[in-house]
Parts: structure tokens; sequence; C-alpha cells
């Protein structure tokens, strides 16, 4: 029997985890992107390499590490600890740790590229009419790279939903803590439930079709506004 | 200029990349000094350096305020010295309106406790770009962008302006556009600019001193009248363009043959006729290969301007056709360039009594500047 009740803790779950790891990114990935950016020292290409190793990375392999880092040996279960828990692993503030270095790629690389766009030129003229470095940040570069912000914050969102080996590797499948989208239709199928899952999958298409689409229009809408 | 208030004292010497520098000058602080040189000879680099936006070991105070000094190890950030900077390219905000790029100096400079010395309205006034505040930058023509520019930088109320080259990413029409803008500011705004430029007609047309550049290293500084004077300095100041200024008075406005009439020292000097009031005074550039020279007063000629002087100064160019002399004509000075067989021909010689000879339509709008002059 087709349970419409089941489908929706999945949905708000990975909504759930996708919001809060995008934020997550937004605030890390920026200081992040703005030093590979504008820094000048030589080992920064080192830093942006790891930040892009999860695209070439399989997620089990990801997974695999992030389980260790999480468990009860690792730093992660030394901050548990703090909480009176054992470990992250097999909780939803893991699975948030788990996406954002997952999704970090997604966000870092279109917020850099914005910030490299633009060039020193803004920049030196923001200071030399009077502007502080974190006064023309604000000011000049962000609305300057804010393409790159929307790109990043839009495929950081629709890859952490579409987030699985990593998930099955340290969340595993537990109702309303991690059990997101994408092991729920792995568990549709696995117990040959083809509606749920079904329903599940072509959800997801329609999702990333309207994503990329809305992505698209986008940037040709802020193209045009460029000068 | 020995008093620090009134002057801008810079040195810089280093190396950036593979350029090296070596610089030490002193400016006023009033009036247009030009930092001019050929491409590459680090005139940019010393303007930047003057904004903080590079360093180079060095020192530098402007109005008796030290903005830099390696020695103290002090070095102002460019946020923190009272500057405006027009850049090459106007480099306009694309996602402010005009109005806001305005503004954007203004506000930063009145909460550090800026002084108001330009009122925001006749800065507008002066550069007429009332009419685009509302405007994106993108919508605005090559020369309306450097005009609000050049309104940016003012309007940050700076004790000094920084101009890189503001007009030679424009085309020929468009820098036309701007000039008066800039002739007017000269003479309307008691703040110091520093004007790099490439142009000797800009030069001319804009600057009262002059500090000649190449390679990183000074190799004349003076008044603008005495830099064209000077025949030695021709390889950097260009050959096809060479020539001097003169400053003249405005005494007819000949509307039947449509000549404008100057004055210099007693002697007339007519050209086409260009809109400038009687009585006012304007600077004149005349380019040396325009002026010809005669022994005796020529009669039955077409040429109008017949001036009568004494050479001062013969330069012959070994293995060219080619040769300049200097003439005092009582006041001012002309450079004309001659062929060597002419100089011999003639027997030209310095002490010798001649006549320059300059053909009225030589001159168009860009030879003339309504620029006061400011030369001490």
């Amino acid at each position: 029997m087709l349970e419409v009740t089941e489908l929706w803790p999945p949905i708000r779950l990975t909504l759930e985890l996708a919001a809060i790891t995008t934020v997550l990114l937004l605030l890390l990935g920026t200081p992040i992107a703005w030093w590979l950016a504008r820094s000048t020292a030589r080992w920064k290409e080192v830093v942006a390499a790891v930040v892009a190793l999860p695209l070439v990375l399989p997620p089990t392999v990801l997974g695999f590490y992030l389980l260790i880092a999480l468990g009860p040996d690792g730093p992660g279960g030394w901050i548990a600890g703090l909480f009176g828990g054992r470990s992250l692993a097999f909780t939803f503030e893991g699975l948030v740790i788990g996406s954002v270095f997952y999704s970090m790629p997604f966000v870092v690389q279109p917020i850099r590229n914005a910030f490299e766009a633009f060039g020193d030129r803004p920049l030196e003229v923001a200071a030399t009419l009077r502007a502080a470095p974190w006064d023309s940040f604000w000011t000049v570069a962000v609305p300057l790279a804010r393409p790159g912000f929307v790109t990043g914050a839009v495929l950081g969102f629709a890859h952490t939903v579409g987030e699985f080996g990593v998930v099955l590797m340290i969340g595993g499948n537990i109702p309303g803590e991690t059990k997101v989208l994408s092991v729920a239709i792995f568990e549709h199928v696995e117990t040959l439930r083809w509606a749920e899952a079904h329903i599940l999958a072509g959800g997801l298409l329609v999702f990333a079709f309207a994503v990329i689409l809305t992505m698209m229009l986008l940037q040709r809408r802020m193209a045009r506004l460029e000068p | 200029m020995t008093d620090g208030a009134a002057t801008i004292d810079a040195k810089f010497a280093g190396t950036l990349g593979s350029f090296s520098l070596d610089l030490a000058f002193e400016a006023p602080m009033r009036g247009i000094t030009a930092l001019f040189g050929p491409s590459g000879c680090g005139k940019t680099t010393v303007l930047r350096c003057m904004a903080g936006l590079n360093r180079l070991p060095g020192r530098l105070s402007v109005g008796g305020e030290a903005w830099q000094d390696d020695a103290q190890g002090m070095f102002r950030k460019p946020h923190q010295r009272p500057i405006g900077y027009v850049f090459q390219e106007a480099s306009l905000f694309p996602h402010l309106s005009v109005r806001r790029n305005l503004f954007y100096g203004s506000r930063r400079a009145e909460r550090n406790g800026g002084r108001g010395v330009l009122a925001s309205q006749d800065v507008i006034d002066l550069l007429g770009i009332g009419h685009l505040l509302d405007r994106a930058p993108t919508a605005l023509s090559g020369g309306e962008r450097q005009r609000v520019a050049v309104g940016r930088a003012l309007l940050s109320q700076p004790r000094l302006l920084l101009m890189d080259e503001p007009l030679s990413g424009l085309d020929r029409m468009t820098k036309e556009e701007i000039l008066p803008y800039l002739e007017a500011l000269h003479n309307s705004l008691s703040i110091p600019i520093i004007y790099v430029s490439h142009d000797i007609g800009e030069v001319a047309r804009l600057a009262d001193r002059v500090i000649l550049l190449s390679a990183g290293r000074r190799v004349a500084d003076g008044p603008v009248t005495d830099i064209l004077e000077r025949l030695d300095l021709q390889p950097a100041t260009g050959r096809f363009e060479a020539g001097v200024v003169l400053t003249a008075r405005v005494v007819e406005q000949d509307a039947a043959y449509s000549l404008t009439r100057l004055d210099h020292h007693g002697q007339s000097i007519a050209l086409p006729f260009v809109d400038i009031g009687v009585g006012e005074e304007v600077r004149l550039r005349i380019r040396a290969r325009d002026v010809s020279l005669a022994t005796r007063k020529p009669e039955g000629i077409s040429i109008r301007n017949v001036l009568s002087g004494t050479i001062v100064e013969i330069v012959e160019e070994p293995r060219t056709a080619f040769a300049e002399a200097l003439v005092d004509i009582g006041g001012g000075r002309l450079r004309a360039r001659l062929t060597r067989e002419a100089v011999s021909d003639l027997g030209l010689e310095v002490g010798m009594p001649v006549f320059a000879l300059i053909k009225s339509i030589s001159f168009d709008r860009r030879s003339l500047s309504a620029v006061a002059t400011d030369i001490d």
C-alpha cells in the first residue's frame, strides 16, 4: 500500500539538511573563497586542491574517513562527549558536517571565480574613496560577486539534496535523524515499493531540472546587467 | 619651495617586479603638476605610490603632513589618505547609480571628519553631470563616465587629486569634450593636482609644472613653458609634437573673417575663431614644425602671423636634415623646426634678429586652452 504520510519525513529532513549546510557553507566558504582569490601565497593552490577533492574522490572514501573522524575515537566523538554523547556518526549533526565537506567545492569555486572576475580595480577605487577593507568588502566585493553567491548557494543546496554515498557511510538510515531522500529511495527500491520510489525519484528529477533552469535564466539576466 | 606646508615632497626608490624607480621631487600645493614621459617610464607607479596603492621605500609628505616615511616605519594605507584618484578607465561601480557612485567617497570622508571644502552641487555643475544622477553607469558614454569619475574623486574632499592618464582611454572627440571641464577645474579649484600623461598636447594645455620622467628617473622639472622650450629634451618630449606654450590675451573677435586675434607682449597673433571672451588670457601651443623663419620681413605673403624676435639657441641634429632654433619674441619664446641647409643658407646664428612665420590655420581648438597660467 502507498503510504503518503511516510514520504514526508525524509523530504523535510533533506530540506533541513540542505538549508543548514548551505548557510554554513556560505559562512565558511566566503572567507576561503576570498583568500583563494586574493592571496599571493604560493601554497594556496594546495588549499584549493583540498577544497576541490570531493569533486573526484569517491563518496564512499570520503564517507569512510568522515566515519572515523566522527566516531568515538575521532574529534567528532570528542565534541559529542562535550554534549554527553558518544559519537557524531549516525546523527543529524554528523550528516551536516559531512555535507559541508562534500558540497564545499560547489560553493567555494563559483564565489572564488566571482571574486577573481572583477580584479583589484574596484577595491582600489574603494580604498581611494576612504573605504576601509571591511567596508569595501561589504559594499563593493559582495555586491559585485552576487552572481557567484547565487550560483554557489544553489549548487551547494542542490548537491546536498542529492548526496547518497557519504550519507550511507556516516548516517545510515535512521528515520527522522539520518534517513534523507536518496537513502529513502534506495530503501523503497530494495523493499520493492516502486510507487513510493517513483514519487520521490520523479520529484527529485523535477527539482533538479527546475534548479538548473532557474540558474541558467538568472545567469543570463545578471550577464545582461553587467557592463 | 622650502615651506613644507605649501609643498608636496616625495621620494621613492626601489624596484617593483622588474621595474626600478629612483625619483625625488617637490611640487607646489596648487595648480597642476604633470608627470610626463613615455609609456613604461614609471609615472603611473609614482602616482600609485603617492596614493599608497603600491609601496616603494621612500617618503611622502603633502602640505606638511607625512603620509609615508620609511625612516620612521610610517605608512598610511590608501583609505587613510585624503586623496582623490582618477584612474585611466572611469572604473565606476557598476552596481551603484551615478548618484551613489558620486557620494560613495563623500559619505565616508564626512564620517571621518573630512572638511567639506567642495560643495557637491558646485562639483556636479562644474562637470555638467547633474542630468545623469539617476542613471546606471552602463548607460553613460565614455566621456560622461570619466566626468562622473572625476566628480566622485572630488567629492571625497581630497587634499590632493591624482589623475592617471584620465583621457588616454578615450577617442579624440571625447577627449575634446572633456578637456574644457578639466580646464575649468584647474581655474576654479584650490586642490593641487598631479596629472600623469604621455600626451604633450594635454600637458601643454593643462599643466603649470612638468616633471619629465624617463626609465624611472627624473630628466627635468620646471614650469611647463621652460620645459617645452628646452631643445635638449626633445627625445623625451617627442619630435612631432614638440613646441612651446605662450600666454596671450584675446583682444578682438573678428566676425567678418571669423578670426580671433590675440596679443602677446605687443605682437599680434591671429587664429581661426575660438569662443573665448575678449580680455581673457589663454594658453597657445605652437608646434615647432609650424614655425618658419625669415631674415627680412616678408611682403606679399599669405601667412598672417609674422612675429619679430631674436635667435637665442640653435641645435643641429647630426646625420639628419633637421635643426631647431629657439627664438625670443619678447616675453615668450618660439621653437622653429628647420632644415640644416636653411640654417646654413640664411646664415642663421645666435643673436640674429629674425621674423617667425606661423600660418593661422596651423592652430585649432586643441592649440588653445583657457587655463590661466599659474607659473612662478
